[in-house]
Formats: structure tokens, C-alpha cells, sequence
């Protein structure tokens, strides 16, 4: 399993617009992607559950990735991460 | 043939089919099904059938506000396809063996619940979208499936009650009137339709049978006649030829300078809300924009708007009127305006609440977005700044304080702006037209608010109904404010200007010009008749 941290810097935090574009990156992958904020998890294919932990700019979020590919997972949901929130 | 009686809104006459916009809930009823299976598949029917319903919606949406505003259907499309939703959908149809459209609604409340509990603004606001997603497929499972914002003839809109988001999410093509039940005259709903050109009235309780009926909207008598007979049909017929006639003969008037007799040039301008209304102002030989109304960029999105989205439409607005003057007035919003986004919080009285510069000068990061987007695009016309809502000499001088902070920014960021962008304010409460003349000393010029001062001066709440019989603009206060502000502009150096509705308000047209009003700014559709006035006086 692969995990890594990051910082939300977003204005609005994971808003529904970039959390609908993590649904679609997840959903492409074959590793099993948890994200952790605010003390709840939420798994990266569900939109709603992602939008429902709440997280804002400034926030910490912990991104596990499991999987036969999770090295090369991890590497693109870090960067979507960079790039969009 | 029935008909009914309400308040005209909205001159003109129209002819069409009625559709219903029912904002109402729809009654969910719990039925239990034995083919669990099926029903399950009926509701991915519905699903599916959703979801391109929004693509429909997205790409009209990109079209018409851009494809940053246009996002939230995607979004929407995609939380149709949420595992947990779809899980509690399936779930509550196979173990309580009930119909969909009680599966829907159930989990939509319990989600949408979620999002209402949630702290952040942001996040409590998207509690509107799973009960708007859901009632959209509850409306295709019932068969009730009209979709309001799509339609594909021009139809009568009767609703209940209309509010400013609303009345703009309309596809203007395809709207012949209004007939609502609730609203004021002075409503901005009201003032929406009659920029809009349209046919209005308001008062008239709606019956859902009528939806699909053809109609007449005489907005002349305020009365809607449901399946008119051959005679009435005649009549409307000819009115609105008349109206045609009438019309055409105000069109030789394009061209010509509004002019008074005495050989006093008027500035005869144009009030817009938004990007597509400079057309409708060119069209009728408006000769500048005298009221921008930027609040419209706020209702729109489901956020505060972008400065680059702000740019974009300044500078479309002030390209598009090719060098004539664009006046811009700052957000106001509260008051019957209200966006999901920004919780102004429940007032007793928000008239006189927070709103306009008021939200401005507390909230400064909002109000130097939208200076920043004013001024870069001063380098692409002829732009100028007023201030709404102004009550003090401290309130302008705040203002000019940050807008100078804004010119240093971009000056530091190399970004090219005009230097002398007119600044004015918004005469529209008395304690502004009383200290007008200090005012004046301060900015380059006035524009009377006429449909807030009226409201502030005789102390009539302007959405309230019961008062439109007592709420009169012409009274001799309201006029004698309007006189003062006029002089008192002069004295300290500023151009007076008129934007509210009295400004469209012929038989006051030459009072104005005694007045030495300077300028007139009017819905689009109302420009050359005040030009026709003008010119005759």
C-alpha cells in the first residue's frame, strides 16, 4: 500500500467540480483508492462521499492507494492533487 | 373561455400555449411493488434518461453563461452516478419492496439531509443539488417530466411565484409573458419582464389543468384569458399590430440625437443585466449603458463569480458598445436578491439590511475582485464605476480608498487600465439625496435609483403587494428629492442622471427635463419612446 499526504490549497477545498474529476481518474484505475480528512474516510470513486467529508483549503488529507499498480496510481492521483486541488 | 383578472406588469399583448412552472413539491407516494427487479430497472430507465436531460442542460448552459457556470450539470450528471446513491436507491426498493419514485425521493432527503448538516457554506449548498437531481428523476418515473428550462415552443410561463435566478434561467426566444401569482410590481421579477420586453401580471392564483392551454396575456388590462374564443382572438390579433405599428414608427427615431427643443443634449442610455442585453441596446440605438447591473453574474453561478469571469463579461460589454459609455454598477446584493452561496443570514428587514456596499465595505476581498475585473477592462472601452446603497460622505470615501489600493495593484503588476474611470454613485436613499451636494464634490456623477428612493422615502416595502395601490412614485416627495439631487449634482460639479423605472416614465419625461436632468438611462425596449419625448420637449 501506498500513502501520501497533501495540503488542500484550493479556495472552496474539494468542491464538486474537481471531486467529480477525481471520481473519474479513480474509477479508471485498478488499485483501491481511500481518502482520509477531518477523521472520516471516503473511497475516491464515490462523488458524494468525497464531497460529504467536507475538506477545505488548508486541510490535511492522507491518500491511500492499494493495488497490483499502486506505485504508478499513486504517482498520478498525487499528481491530480497538485494540479487541481 | 375563462378569464381572470390580476395587476399588468408588463405592456403588450400575447398570444400562446400556457406551461406551468411548478416549483411545488411533487407528493411522493409509497406503493409496494412485487417485481423488485423491474422496478429497479424503471428507475435506471429514469436514470439514464436524466442524465441526458443535463448534457441537454450543459450544453445550453455553456452557451449562454459560460462553460465555468455550465459545470454544476456535469457535476449533477455525475452524482446520478454515485455508488452510495445508487447503493440506497437499490436497497430501500429491494428490502421495503416499494415503488422507485419512493426510492428516489427517500434517498435524496437522507443525502441531501447530509449536505444541510454539513458546516461550510459550500458544502451545506450542495444539499440543493441532490434534492434538485433526485426531483428530476421522481418527475420522469411520474411522467411529469417537464423539464421547465427546456422548452421547445414559446410558451406563457405561469407559476406561482418567480425569483430573479429564475426568471433569467429562461430561454428569452422562447418566452411570450409572465403570470404569476405572488410578486409586486416593483418586484425585480416584474422589472426583469420589462426589460425583457414582455407582457406581465402579477396576482393571478394559477390552476395546474391549464398547462398546455392556449391563452391571451393582456398585459394592458392584466388579464389572462384561458381557450379565448374567435372573437378575443381578433381583438389580441389587432392590439398587437397596433403594438407593431407603433413600434415601427419609433424605429425612424433610431439615428437621431435625443435632443431636447431648447437644444439640451441627453444622454440617452440603456440599464442592462448581463452580456447578451448590449445587442437589445444597440438595437434600439441605446447611446451608452447607463446601469449594468453586475448582481446578474452573482445569480448565475453557484459561486461568487471569478475575476477572469467578471473581465471577461466588462470587457465583452464595453467592446460590444464600441467606445460608448459602459456604466457598471458594483454588486447589490441582499434584499430580494439571494444567492445560495453566500448566506447573507435572515433579516426582519432586509431592505434595509445588508446589502450592496454595505456587503462591499465588510467584505473587501469580494469587492476588489470586482473592481480589479472593472478595471482591466477600462482598457477595452469606455467603462465607469457606481457605487449602490450609499447613505454617507465615509461610504464614497471607503470606496475611492480601495479603489485607488486596486489601481496601485495592477499598476504593480504591469496590468494596463484606464486612469480616469468615471466614478459615480447611486442616489437612492434620502439621507444621500439630503447631503447630495457633498456628495457631489466627491465623484464625477449621479444616477438616481428612483424604485429604492420611492420605496425609502414613502416607506413602503416594494415587494409588498398590499401597498402597490398607495406606492406612488410621482409623489410630490419623491419628485422634489429628485429635483434637489439634480441641482445639488450641478453645484458640486456632477453630471445627474436617472436609471430607475421613472426613467422610462413618459409623462414625467419633460418634468426631468426641467429638472436639467442630463442623463436617462432606460430598459432597452423603452429607449426610443423616451427619445420620441425628448425630442418633443
Amino acid at each position: 500500500m501506498k500513502t501520501f499526504d497533501y495540503v488542500i490549497t484550493d479556495e472552496v477545498g474539494i468542491h464538486a467540480r474537481p471531486a467529480g474529476i477525481l471520481v473519474k481518474e479513480a474509477k479508471g484505475m485498478s488499485s483501491k483508492i481511500t481518502i482520509e480528512a477531518n477523521g472520516k474516510s471516503a473511497e475516491a470513486t464515490k462523488l458524494m462521499a468525497i464531497m460529504s467529508l467536507g475538506v477545505k483549503k488548508g486541510a490535511t488529507v492522507t491518500v491511500k492507494v492499494e493495488g497490483p499498480d499502486e506505485d504508478a496510481d499513486a504517482e498520478k492521483i498525487e499528481n491530480f492533487f497538485k494540479e487541481n486541488l | 373561455m375563462q378569464q381572470f383578472t390580476g395587476k399588468g406588469i408588463g405592456k403588450g399583448v400575447a398570444i400562446g400555449k400556457i406551461k406551468i412552472f411548478d416549483k411545488s413539491e411533487e407528493k411522493v407516494r409509497r406503493v409496494s411493488v412485487e417485481d423488485t427487479a423491474a422496478e429497479f430497472a424503471r428507475f435506471e430507465e429514469a436514470k439514464a434518461k436524466a442524465i441526458e436531460q443535463l448534457g441537454v442542460l450543459y450544453e445550453k448552459a455553456c452557451v449562454e453563461v459560460g462553460e465555468e457556470n455550465a459545470a454544476i450539470f456535469e457535476v449533477h450528471q455525475m452524482m446520478l452516478d454515485d455508488d452510495d446513491y445508487l447503493d440506497s436507491i437499490k436497497n430501500i426498493i429491494e428490502e421495503q419492496k416499494v415503488n422507485a419514485e419512493y426510492a428516489v425521493a427517500t434517498t435524496g432527503d437522507n443525502f441531501s439531509e447530509m449536505f444541510a448538516n454539513m458546516e461550510d457554506e459550500y458544502f451545506k449548498a450542495r444539499s440543493a443539488d441532490v434534492k434538485d437531481i433526485s426531483e428530476r428523476v421522481v418527475r420522469i418515473l411520474s411522467g411529469s417530466d417537464g423539464d421547465s428550462s427546456s422548452m421547445d415552443e414559446p410558451v406563457i410561463i405561469v407559476a406561482q411565484d418567480l425569483a430573479p435566478s429564475e426568471t433569467v434561467q429562461f430561454d428569452k426566444s422562447k418566452l411570450l409573458a409572465f403570470v404569476t401569482h405572488l410578486g409586486s410590481s416593483n418586484s425585480h421579477t416584474a422589472i426583469l419582464a420589462r426589460m425583457m420586453n414582455l407582457p406581465a401580471i402579477i396576482g393571478i392564483e394559477f390552476d395546474k389543468a391549464w398547462d398546455g392551454k392556449k391563452a391571451i396575456v393582456d398585459g394592458y388590462k392584466g388579464t389572462l384569458t384561458i381557450d379565448p374564443d374567435d372573437e378575443q382572438l381578433k381583438e389580441a390579433l389587432l392590439i398587437r399590430e397596433k403594438d407593431k405599428e407603433k413600434a415601427k414608427l419609433l424605429r425612424t427615431l433610431k439615428g437621431k440625437p435625443s435632443v431636447t427643443k431648447s437644444g439640451k443634449k441627453i444622454k440617452l442610455y440603456a440599464n442592462i443585466k448581463g452580456v447578451n442585453d448590449t445587442a437589445s441596446a444597440l438595437d434600439n440605438d441605446a447611446e451608452g449603458v447607463g446601469l449594468f447591473r453586475s448582481e446578474f453574474l452573482y445569480l448565475e453561478g453557484d459561486d461568487f463569480p471569478s475575476e477572469e469571469t467578471q473581465f471577461s463579461a466588462y470587457k465583452t460589454v464595453a467592446e460590444n458598445m464600441g467606445g460608448k459609455q459602459v456604466v457598471i454598477r458594483t454588486l447589490d446584493l441582499g434584499a430580494d436578491k439571494q444567492v445560495s452561496y453566500f448566506d447573507l443570514g435572515q433579516e426582519d428587514n432586509p431592505a434595509m439590511g445588508y446589502r450592496a456596499i454595505r456587503i462591499c465595505l465588510t467584505r473587501p476581498e469580494i469587492f476588489k475582485t470586482q473592481l480589479r475585473a472593472i478595471y482591466r477592462a477600462s482598457a477595452f472601452g469606455n467603462v465607469a464605476i457606481m457605487f449602490p446603497m450609499i447613505i454617507s460622505l465615509d461610504e464614497v470615501l471607503q470606496c475611492k480608498k480601495i479603489v485607488e489600493e486596486v489601481k496601485a495593484e495592477l499598476k504593480a503588476e504591469g496590468i494596463p487600465f484606464k486612469e480616469d474611470v468615471e466614478l459615480g454613485i447611486m442616489i437612492e436613499t434620502p439621507a444621500a439625496a439630503v447631503i447630495s451636494e457633498t456628495l457631489a464634490h466627491e465623484v464625477d456623477f449621479f444616477s438616481i435609483g428612483t424604485n429604492d428612493l420611492t420605496q425609502y422615502t414613502l416607506a413602503i416595502d416594494r415587494q409588498n403587494a398590499k401597498l402597490d395601490n398607495i406606492n406612488d412614485s410621482h409623489h410630490p416627495a419623491v419628485l422634489e428629492l429628485i429635483r434637489m439631487t439634480i441641482e445639488n449634482g450641478h453645484k458640486g460639479g456632477a453630471w445627474v442622471g436617472i436609471c430607475g423605472e421613472l426613467a422610462a416614465d413618459t409623462t414625467l419625461t419633460k418634468t426631468f427635463i426641467e429638472y436639467g436632468v442630463d442623463e436617462l438611462s432606460v430598459s432597452p425596449g423603452f429607449v426610443l419612446s423616451v427619445r420620441n419625448e425628448i425630442i418633443n420637449n
